[in-house]
Order: structure tokens, then C-alpha cells, then sequence
């Protein structure tokens, strides 16, 4: 059992715990995730990493509620515990297998969508302590949907806040953003790093695409177990078809078949998606989707 | 009674068991069992012993099931096996102990298997467990993988007096025990899980939840966690798919997903949160037993199964009774047929799968003959869910983190088949990870060889 020792909403439907987790936090890099089951009969759930301190023996992780098995989890309490919690799992982001000095002489630019800003808080972070102040996008819904925002800013060079509606902080989408800080602000970014909702990925890369940045994103596909066995996280990359849990979560954006990954996270993870499946299944349909039971 | 032929062993009506997710095989009663062993003419020079992987005695067992002293036999088996309820529903003992039979040579083998099982189901209802070592060695081995290689290792260490710790990836030990093969062919909380125990019961650790190579290297484990060596039996892997079009569609699942899903995360089970895709009309692409396994689960979750398979029927790599039992049940068989192209809907979901129609030339590199396209003979079988059930390659995930551990062009681990050495000092390897996909009673053969193998590195050191 992993005790629970802070449990805490951020904003509507996105929640923040530390959880007890030794292995995990000894081992735990930037970039990488944690597969979770909150009882016996849970699902497993990739969780991302949003933080992490070796010397307590705690990770950090923020999840979001889609389905049954997420509001499962978010009605944990602080002195609950998770069933299992195993992790870290995927690679560590590519940027912390470089020496500080090729790192220091990079304009580094993260770009963070509604949840997606819990996985881009640590590699900015470990930048931050490898003496590189790296400039972060966070999006929004709107200024209440906002999370983490001051923590990031203990870790940021420049942090540029943007809703959609224009209620906080710039207005408009992220892609607004990269497109002024560049062509209007006289920003230079030699590399550009994602993470959000699949179609924010999508639009930032073609965006960066136009800008000549490259761009690593950090995918989130259906998985099982997480090692590499089950082959349901596979994503096409280039020509190639990777699987997100041994050979990611981050990949070369510019390279990532958007469109196909979004279809294939339908099947039991959108809503649309499970009514499809239900409407398919007809009277073989049993509820597992998480839908109706 | 006619001694040239087996005790027939009962089983669950096809028909009816079709629908549910009980065991297939019931099993031999006291009765029956004893009459099979009597057929045995205990060979002095016995074959079938050396038929078995991890060399049971046999004929000694064999005869102890005679004579009624069922407690003596499991004893007998213990001393080479931890997993006898396993072995005795899923070991190929066609090929192995009961191909070697003499009985064999003019009639029909004993029946190693369903004794062997039989024995073990009689210890576990009458709560006897392997015997404990007094001795202890004082000296700490690390297993990684708690499958039949890795519970096999650690079952022997133990036995010889070590203080063994599995490290388990998943949230339940028993790796393709558990996400594998299906609850109808080997019931999971009376068999697999006893069975456990049992190596528990001998003083082995289980650490689950934490992934070799990830949350704990090779190298952490001998420089700061005490241990002296380390067996690494972390399995066959990563799913193959067949690079055709189509193959990223929804409703396209590889066989270990299906099958983790149905068994380790119970899908079968309409309580389960785990979620599964019941489809109306399944291909399950392949010929081995994995092939078998995914297709008699779907047909337990309603629907009509095709297994499509490239070479005739001879070639089949399943078990002959893993064939017999499908066909049974109604699983339509496609052979000599090869799929070409999965056709998808508009919103990017299953809706058939094209076929092309194979004729065997000449034999192959595998010794079996090569199957080629028949020109022209393209053909849709309509299906709504595609199960590629192709085989594994090894996970990269401990060889990738382990400095001097060294792999072969398959990137399988290179281990010696006597002791399980690999190239690094104090590291050992088998099953899976060493051959890639194989069976559970070579992966406990490996599992031995490597336990005796850590006992001669340690007793030198």
C-alpha cells in the first residue's frame, strides 16, 4: 500500500497528492510517469510526475478526473492509500541527458496546456537547478481552470499565463503565444517542449513547424502495463510505430501522427468514444467502458 | 480395462463451457488415478524423466500414485518441481515426458500430466506444502520476475538455504501465469496463487509493483541493496505486429493485451474497472497457444472467432489438445490464409480484415513448409475486432540498463543454458529473456539450471 500524505483539488477536476512511494522517488527522472490502481479491482491509470523529493521518499503526482476509475481515485483523502503505484516508468526527457554547459547555451521553451502543466513543472525545475531558466507557456481554459502557476514562477525564466477567454494573463490559445513571443517579442527558442491535450500538441507543432523550432512532446495513450508488454500505447512516429511506455512518453513532434494517436485514445478514454464502443458492442456491452457502471 | 489406452480425464461440456470461465480439464479422481498409474511398467532406464525440463522423478512418483500414497508422490515431485499444478495443465507433455513414454511406442502414453496434477490438486485440498530448509546460507539473491523462471529460481535458492527476493513489475506475482494464459486452462486463485504461497511458504520475498531496470537496476541491487546475485527472468516482452495497413485501427489489440486485460485485470468479469473491447466477430491472427487462448476468450465473451493462421494445419505451433479444445468449442479455423490488410470504418474502427489465400512451397529455414501467396485470391472476412497474436520480442528494458549484460541479435539476453552465467559477473538469466517466446516448463528448466549454477558462483565466492 502507498499511504496518501497530502490530498488537494488545484481547480475543477484536477487534483494534486503526495503520495509514499520509495523506489519511485529514488528512481525518478523528469519526463517519466507512474502506473496507479487506487483498489484490487482498479484499473491501471498512467499518471504523470509533477514532482518528486528523493530525501522523503515521495512522489507527487496530478491527476484529472475522465472516467470512473479518475473520480475513484480524486475521492482519496490525505492517510488513504493507493493499492499500487509502481513507476517511474518511460524515459527520462532527453533534455536531462545533456551536460549543463550544451544545456546553458540553449533557449529552452516549454509550452503547457490545462493538466500537462503538472509533467512540464519538473523538467523545468531540474533545469532551474542546473542553472537554466527556461521560458514557459502555460495555457487555460480560463484564469480559474490555471494550475500551479506559482510554483512555476519560482522556477521559470519568463512565465507567459494565456487563456482562452482572455480572463487571466494574454488572450488566446498557446499558439497565439509562440507566434508573438517570436515574431513580435524578438524571441529566438532553439527547442520547444509540449505537453498537453493532444490536439494543443498538434497545433503547437505545426505552429513551431512553421517557426523552425523543433519540438518534443509528451504523449499519453491508452496503456496496460506500462513495460512494454501489451503494445496498446503504440504510436506512429515518422514511419516508424513506437510504443509510448519503453520508447517515450516523448517524442519528436514534427513526427507524431496526431490525428491517428487521437482516434486511437478514443476507445475507452473520450466519451465519444465509449458511447461508440457501447453502440458497437450493443448487448455484449457490460460497462466496463467506466461509463455506466 | 484396456492398459493400452488412458484413463479418459473429464471435462466441462464443450457447448457449455463455451459461456463461461471454469475450467476446462476437471481433472482425474483418486480412482482413476491410481488405475492410470498402473498402466506404468516403471522403466529401469526411464525416458520420460529425461523428457522433463526439470527432471522430475517420474516413475517414482508414478508409483507412489499406485499404491495410494498421494502425500509421498507430491513429495516426489516437489524435490524438482515448485509449480506442479501448473506443469501438470499447461506443460507440452506431448513433446516432453509423454512423448518419450514407452507405453507410447504401442498405445497411448501414461498420462504424465493429469497424474502430475492430480497429485498436486490432492496436496493443495489437504493443505500439505514443501518441506522448509534449517539450513540458512546468510547470503541474499535478487530474482527479477515472478514467472515460471524467476518463482522456479527462487523456489530452489530458497530450498538450499538463501534469502531470495523477487521484484515484480506488476501489482500480482506470477507473470504469464497471471496476465497469460486464461483462468478456463489454469484457474488463477486456487492454482497459480497457491502455488505461490507455496514458494512464499519456503521463505521467498515478493516485492511487487517495482520494474527491473526502472525502478531498480541490476547494479543497484548488488552495490546497495546486499545482494550477491541476481537472476534475471523478466519474460518475453513487446507484442509483434504484422506492419500491414490498417493495424493502428480501433479494435486492433495484440494477443498480450487482450489477454492481460481478460486475465490479469479480470475484464472477463463484469465487476472488473478494466475495460475490454467485446467484439461480434473476432480474427485472432497466429497458430501458437497464445493464439488459442486469445481466441477461446473471445468466444467466452460472445463472439464467433476465426483464427487465421498462414500455414496448414500440421504447422500449427499450439498444442494438439489446445487445437482439439478450440475446435470444439467452435472456433472456425482459417488456415493457409494471411491477412493483407485491416479495412477500417470512417471513424477509424475495425470493420474486416482482407485476406489473401497460401499454399506451402518449399520448406523453410524452420524446416516447415515455406507457405506463398496464392495469386489473386484476395477475400474479406468481415470482423469488427483483429487480435495479432504474432509472438514477442524481449523487453529492452533491464539489458538497456544493465553495463556488461550482453545481448544477441534478437536482443535476447546471452546466457549459458547450463548455469544461467550471462557475460556480466554474478548475473544469471533464463526463460523467456534468454530464448525468447517458449514454453513455462522450459522457462522452469532455466529457473533450475540457473538456481544450481548461483549456488556453485556463491559457494566458490
Amino acid at each position: 500500500m502507498y499511504k496518501i500524505l497530502e490530498a488537494e483539488e488545484l481547480t475543477t477536476n484536477i487534483y494534486k497528492m503526495v503520495v509514499e512511494a520509495k523506489r519511485t522517488a529514488e528512481a525518478c527522472m523528469p519526463g517519466q510517469f507512474v502506473i496507479v490502481r487506487t483498489d484490487e479491482n482498479s484499473e491501471r491509470i498512467p499518471l504523470t510526475i509533477c514532482d518528486y523529493d528523493r530525501e522523503k521518499g515521495t512522489v507527487t503526482i496530478v491527476l484529472q478526473t475522465v472516467g470512473a476509475s479518475t473520480y475513484k481515485m480524486a475521492n482519496l483523502k490525505a492517510g488513504d492509500s493507493f493499492h499500487d503505484f509502481v513507476g517511474p516508468l518511460g524515459r527520462p526527457s532527453e533534455l536531462t541527458a545533456e551536460s549543463d554547459e550544451a544545456l546553458r547555451s540553449k533557449k529552452i521553451l516549454f509550452v503547457a496546456g490545462g493538466v500537462g502543466t503538472a509533467p512540464v513543472y519538473p523538467q523545468v525545475k531540474w533545469l532551474k537547478e542546473h542553472g537554466v531558466d527556461a521560458d514557459v507557456i502555460v495555457g487555460a481554459k480560463t484564469k480559474d481552470l490555471l494550475i500551479l502557476e506559482k510554483e512555476m514562477e519560482e522556477v521559470a525564466g519568463n512565465l507567459y499565463v494565456t487563456t482562452d477567454d482572455g480572463s487571466y494573463g494574454r488572450s488566446g490559445m498557446v499558439t497565439q503565444t509562440i507566434k508573438d513571443l517570436v515574431t513580435e517579442e524578438g524571441k529566438h527558442y532553439d527547442i520547444c517542449v509540449a505537453i498537453g491535450p493532444m490536439i494543443m500538441m498538434k497545433f503547437v507543432c505545426k505552429m513551431t513547424e512553421e517557426l523552425e523550432i523543433p519540438t518534443i512532446v509528451s504523449l499519453n495513450p491508452i496503456m496496460v502495463d506500462g513495460t512494454g508488454m501489451c503494445g496498446a500505447c503504440r504510436v506512429t512516429v515518422g514511419d516508424e510505430v513506437k510504443f509510448a511506455c519503453v520508447d517515450g512518453p516523448e517524442f519528436d513532434g514534427h513526427k507524431v501522427h496526431f490525428d491517428e494517436a487521437m482516434k486511437r485514445q478514443q476507445i475507452y478514454k473520450t466519451e465519444e468514444g465509449r458511447a461508440y464502443l457501447a453502440a458497437k458492442e450493443g448487448d455484449t456491452h457490460h460497462g466496463g467502458c467506466g461509463n455506466c457502471n | 480395462m484396456d492398459v493400452l489406452k488412458k484413463v479418459p480425464v473429464s471435462e466441462q461440456e464443450a457447448a457449455v463451457r463455451a459461456t463461461n470461465f471454469e475450467e476446462v480439464c476437471l481433472g482425474y479422481g483418486k480412482e482413476e488415478a491410481m488405475e492410470e498409474a498402473s498402466r506404468c511398467i516403471n522403466c529401469k532406464n526411464a525416458q520420460c524423466i529425461k523428457g522433463c525440463p526439470v527432471s522430475i522423478n517420474i516413475p517414482a512418483f508414478v508409483e507412489q500414485v499406485k499404491l495410494g500414497d498421494i502425500e509421498k508422490a507430491y513429495e516426489i515431485i516437489s524435490e524438482s518441481s515448485a509449480l506442479p499444478a501448473v506443469c501438470g495443465r499447461v506443460c507440452p507433455q506431448e513433446s516432453q515426458c509423454e512423448g518419450k513414454c514407452i507405453r507410447g511406442i504401442k498405445g497411448e502414453p501414461i498420462s504424465i500430466g493429469k497424474l502430475e496434477r492430480y497429485v498436486a490438486d490432492w496436496a493443495r485440498e489437504n493443505g500439505i506444502v514443501p518441506k522448509v530448509s534449517a539450513e540458512k546460507k546468510g547470503k541474499k539473491v535478487a530474482v527479477i520476475g515472478s514467472g515460471p523462471s524467476g518463482l522456479t529460481c527462487a523456489g530452489d535458492l530458497a530450498k538450499m538455504g538463501y534469502d531470495v527476493t523477487i521484484f515484480e513489475a506488476l501489482h500480482e506475482p506470477g507473470g504469464v501465469l497471471v496476465y497469460g494464459i486464461p483462468e478456463f486452462r489454469l484457474p488463477k486463485e486456487s492454482v497459480v496463487r497457491t502455488e505461490i504461497e507455496n514458494v512464499k511458504a519456503l521463505g521467498v520475498k515478493i516485492e511487487t509493483n517495482c520494474v527491473g531496470g526502472k525502478s531498480v537496476t541490476v547494479d543497484e541491487l548488488l552495490k546497495n541493496e546486499g545482494f550477491e546475485a541476481v537472476f534475471i527472468g523478466s519474460g518475453a516482452g513487446l507484442p509483434k505486429f504484422m506492419s500491414i495497413p490498417g493495424e493502428q485501427a480501433n479494435g486492433v489489440f495484440s494477443a498480450n493485451e487482450y489477454l492481460t486485460r481478460s486475465n490479469l485485470m479480470k475484464a472477463f468479469d463484469e465487476t472488473a474497472d478494466t475495460p475490454l473491447m467485446r467484439g461480434k466477430k473476432v480474427a485472432v491472427v497466429g497458430g501458437g497457444n497464445v493464439a488459442m487462448d486469445a481466441a477461446r476468450t473471445a468466444l467466452r465473451l460472445g463472439a464467433e472467432v476465426h483464427i487465421v493462421y498462414r500455414r496448414s494445419e500440421e504447422e500449427l505451433p499450439a498444442r494438439v489438445e489446445e487445437v482439439h479444445h478450440a475446435k470444439e468449442e467452435g472456433i472456425v479455423f482459417d488456415l493457409l490464409t494471411n491477412p493483407v490488410e485491416i479495412l477500417e470504418d470512417e471513424n477509424n474502427w475495425v470493420k474486416g480484415i482482407r485476406c489473401i489465400r497460401m499454399e506451402l512451397g518449399e520448406p523453410d529455414a524452420s524446416g516447415r513448409r515455406r507457405p506463398v501467396p496464392v495469386p489473386g485470391s484476395e477475400f474479406v472476412i468481415d470482423v469488427d475486432t483483429v487480435i495479432m497474436a504474432l509472438g514477442t520480442s524481449p523487453n529492452p528494458l533491464i539489458s538497456a540498463t544493465t553495463e556488461g549484460l550482453t545481448v544477441d541479435k534478437r536482443k535476447c539476453i546471452i546466457a549459458d543454458d547450463e548455469n544461467g552465467k550471462t557475460e556480466k559477473e554474478g548475473v544469471f538469466a533464463g526463460g523467456d529473456a534468454v530464448t525468447g517466446a517458449a514454453t513455462v516448463i522450459l522457462a522452469m528448466g532455466a529457473g533450475k539450471a540457473a538456481a544450481k549454477g548461483i549456488d556453485e558462483y556463491l559457494s566458490g565466492k
